[in-house]
């Protein structure tokens, strides 16, 4: 009976050789799937897991099968740190996608450059690839390209006079220093600064320094619920200047906060929350679309646009292995060498001097909510 | 001094949340010698229960008295099952039992209604009403109105009825009061469960304002801790002007100082009323008789 058994198993192991007849390429992911940030580490893992079976069932990559290996850094330094070394040392893994955040990102990004293991974080932060690091690339788009579509909308309408309101966390700082740097490059005026805690209940205070400016526009840069707490006392005050949000803001879950005081207000935001309004021509349309349908019939739910990033992570990494094979420095030239992928946050055109390779034109849309969604600003 | 009615109107607000929960700070520390770290999650709870409950289309009366029952049991499960069985043990073993409790309410709520703010509509219409050329919101006047009536309750449990003078008693002298008889089980008990209520007001009526989330506890906890402290830990009045002047100086120093230094400023002030008058502004009499 026994003999049945091992020969059953010799002839299952056989199939499957015969099937994948060629040595799978293992890569590994490290996202915040559980804890604080677990709103952008979880989409990411479901994407990322989809898309490996998905590809595997399609036949690999070159005949290659290709395995994933997921853990969870819970969002923090070390324990991003530790399971980026077991990727390295233990699952001997050709590359690395994530982490979610720009902490953990900042804390592995020296290891991925001294042990020669390309990696694709999804954290939005510009000094993971400024200055450019050969192995450390990053998909998010970053903060700046947020502020100068922002910038470009305001030059248009002859807007001048600028507010600021910004939350005093990494998120909003960072946000806060590329709106004070490119501000003079489009002829904007700063007139007021003002900050906000994360967890304060009420901004009406700065709202009031504000409007004694006699600025046109506020900009305010935050995560919920601080901007919904704005967008409401700003009405309660009654001011008339148009509120500018960030991309921080960009899901429905604002909307429901801040109620009919979201109305007009305008952010810019990935394409994917507006892919239906998109015009047809528009390069990444068909690929958003077919994402949010396979995500909702897999998970019963909208993928939110992290979950993006780490699809592009993977569209990159995929493009990579078919061009390099198994061989981490030619992956990582490949990488650097990419150019016109249209992934769900904008098309990649990647340099020696570019690891991100994202530009204004396509990453970001500016988006109006109306009527309590999300619709693309018409100029 | 431009706009200062509008920053004043802004700090009220914020400083009737905080005198709510210093009221709830200084019963329980009247009763029991405890400082109830756990005092910001009852807060949490009647926010959360109010979110909750209006977002499944519940009528706003039922809304309201069912988080404020809600709060009350959390309170009175608190003191049953946490502070009770350590009763024995000494003040400081009990302040560490409630940093305990508070973390682990914080984490039911975060596994319960998940990490994301939940919205709440405002109880009034949201019209703002206009006085001297400053603007106050309604669901503010309401704030400010309904920690009127419940400072004015509470006062008035503590001066007219026989277990408010019991707590009072219990405050001078816990052994002395139980030589006279008061059962100091269910005081304790009635201690938490009030305290529980008041804080779970407090989130009630500030919800609207700041939404509901499973960890907006922590720090109002700590702003209404400060004006307990402030106003002297030991009488309701205390509370109240602590409460009220931790707000006011708030909206003042955001509004004619820095936003960004905001909590910094007020909390200074906190420090140099301390190292000046370490009893509080309104230090019971207690003190002075012991």
């Amino acid at each position: 009976m026994r003999r049945i058994w091992f020969f059953l198993l010799g002839l299952l192991l056989g199939l499957n050789t015969l099937v994948w007849a060629k040595e799978p390429y293992r890569i590994g992911a490290i996202f915040s799937v559980t804890g604080p940030t677990s709103f952008i580490g979880d989409p990411e893992k479901k994407t990322l897991e989809m898309l490996v079976e998905e590809i595997n069932r399609a036949g690999g990559i070159n005949g290659h099968p290709v395995e994933a290996i997921i853990y969870d850094t819970q969002g923090e330094e070390t324990l991003a740190v530790q399971k980026f070394m077991r990727l390295v040392m233990q699952d001997r893994v050709l590359a690395i996608i994530g982490p979610s955040r720009t902490g953990t990102s900042l804390a592995v990004a020296p290891l991925a450059e001294r042990y020669r293991v390309p990696l694709i974080s999804c954290a939005a932060g510009i000094k993971i690839v400024e200055p450019v690091k050969p192995y450390v690339f990053k998909v998010a788009q970053s903060d700046r390209l947020a502020v100068k579509k922002i910038y470009q909308y305001l030059k248009a309408k002859g807007l001048t006079k600028v507010a600021l309101l910004t939350v005093s966390n990494g998120f909003g700082q960072s946000g806060r220093e590329e709106l004070k740097r490119l501000a003079p490059r489009y002829g904007i005026e700063i007139v007021a600064d003002e900050l906000f805690g994360p967890k304060d209940t009420d901004m009406k205070p700065q709202l009031i320094r504000i409007r004694r400016t006699g600025a046109q526009v506020v900009i305010c840069w935050g995560t919920n619920p601080g901007p919904a707490i704005v967008a409401r006392n700003m009405r309660e005050l009654g001011m008339p200047q148009k509120l500018i949000m960030s991309h921080g803001v960009a899901s429905k879950r604002f909307i429901e906060l801040a109620g009919k005081a979201a109305e007009g207000i305008i952010l810019p935001a990935g394409k994917l929350i507006v892919a239906h309004e998109l015009p047809d021509n528009d390069p990444q349309k068909p690929l958003l679309l077919s994402y949010i349908e396979r995500y909702k019939a897999r998970y019963g739910k909208e993928p939110s646009s992290f979950g993006g990033h780490a699809y592009d992570a993977f569209l990159l990494l995929k493009e990579a292995l078919a061009r390099a094979g198994a061989d981490r420095a030619k992956i990582r030239e490949a990488l650097e060498n990419i150019k016109g992928l249209k992934g769900i946050h904008g098309v990649f055109n990647m340099s020696p001097q570019d690891h991100n390779g994202l530009s204004e034109r396509e990453a970001f849309v500016l988006v109006e909510i109306r009527g309590g969604n999300f619709h693309l600003l018409k100029d | 001094m431009e706009n200062f009615l509008e920053f004043f109107f802004s700090g009220l607000v914020n400083g009737a949340i905080y005198a709510l929960i210093a009221l709830g700070f200084m019963i329980i520390y009247s009763a029991t010698g405890v400082i109830n770290f756990a005092q910001g999650e009852f807060v949490m709870l009647g926010a959360m229960f109010t979110a909750w409950l209006s977002g499944r289309g519940w009528p706003l009366p039922l809304v309201v008295g069912a988080a404020l029952v809600g709060a009350t049991l959390a309170g009175i499960l608190t003191e049953r099952l946490t502070i009770r069985p350590a009763r024995t043990a000494s003040p400081l073993i009990l302040i560490i039992i409630t940093i305990g409790v508070s973390i682990l309410i914080k984490g039911l709520a975060m596994f319960t209604w998940g990490k994301d703010p939940l919205p709440v509509n405002p109880f009034l219409p949201s019209e703002p009403v206009h006085f001297l050329g400053a603007t106050l919101s309604p669901q503010g006047l309401l704030v400010l109105v309904v920690s009127a009536l419940a400072f004015l309750a509470t006062e008035s449990f503590f001066r007219f009825t026989l277990w408010g003078k019991a707590m009072r008693a219990c405050a001078y002298n816990r052994f002395g009061a139980r030589v006279l008889g008061i059962n100091l089980s269910r005081l304790t008990c009635l201690a938490f469960g009030l305290s529980a209520a008041l804080s779970g007001l407090a989130g009630i009526i500030i919800s609207p304002l700041t939404f509901a989330s499973y960890d907006m506890g922590t720090m109002l906890g700590l702003k209404g801790f400060s004006a307990a402290v402030f106003g002297g830990l030991g009488s309701a009045t205390g509370a109240l002007v602590g409460g009220f002047s931790l707000g006011i100086l708030e909206a003042l120093a955001s509004g004619y100082i820095s936003s960004a230094y905001k909590d910094a400023v007020a909390f200074l002030l906190l420090l140099i009323v301390l190292f000046l008058k370490p009893e509080g502004l309104f230090s019971p009499e207690k003190v002075e008789k012991l």
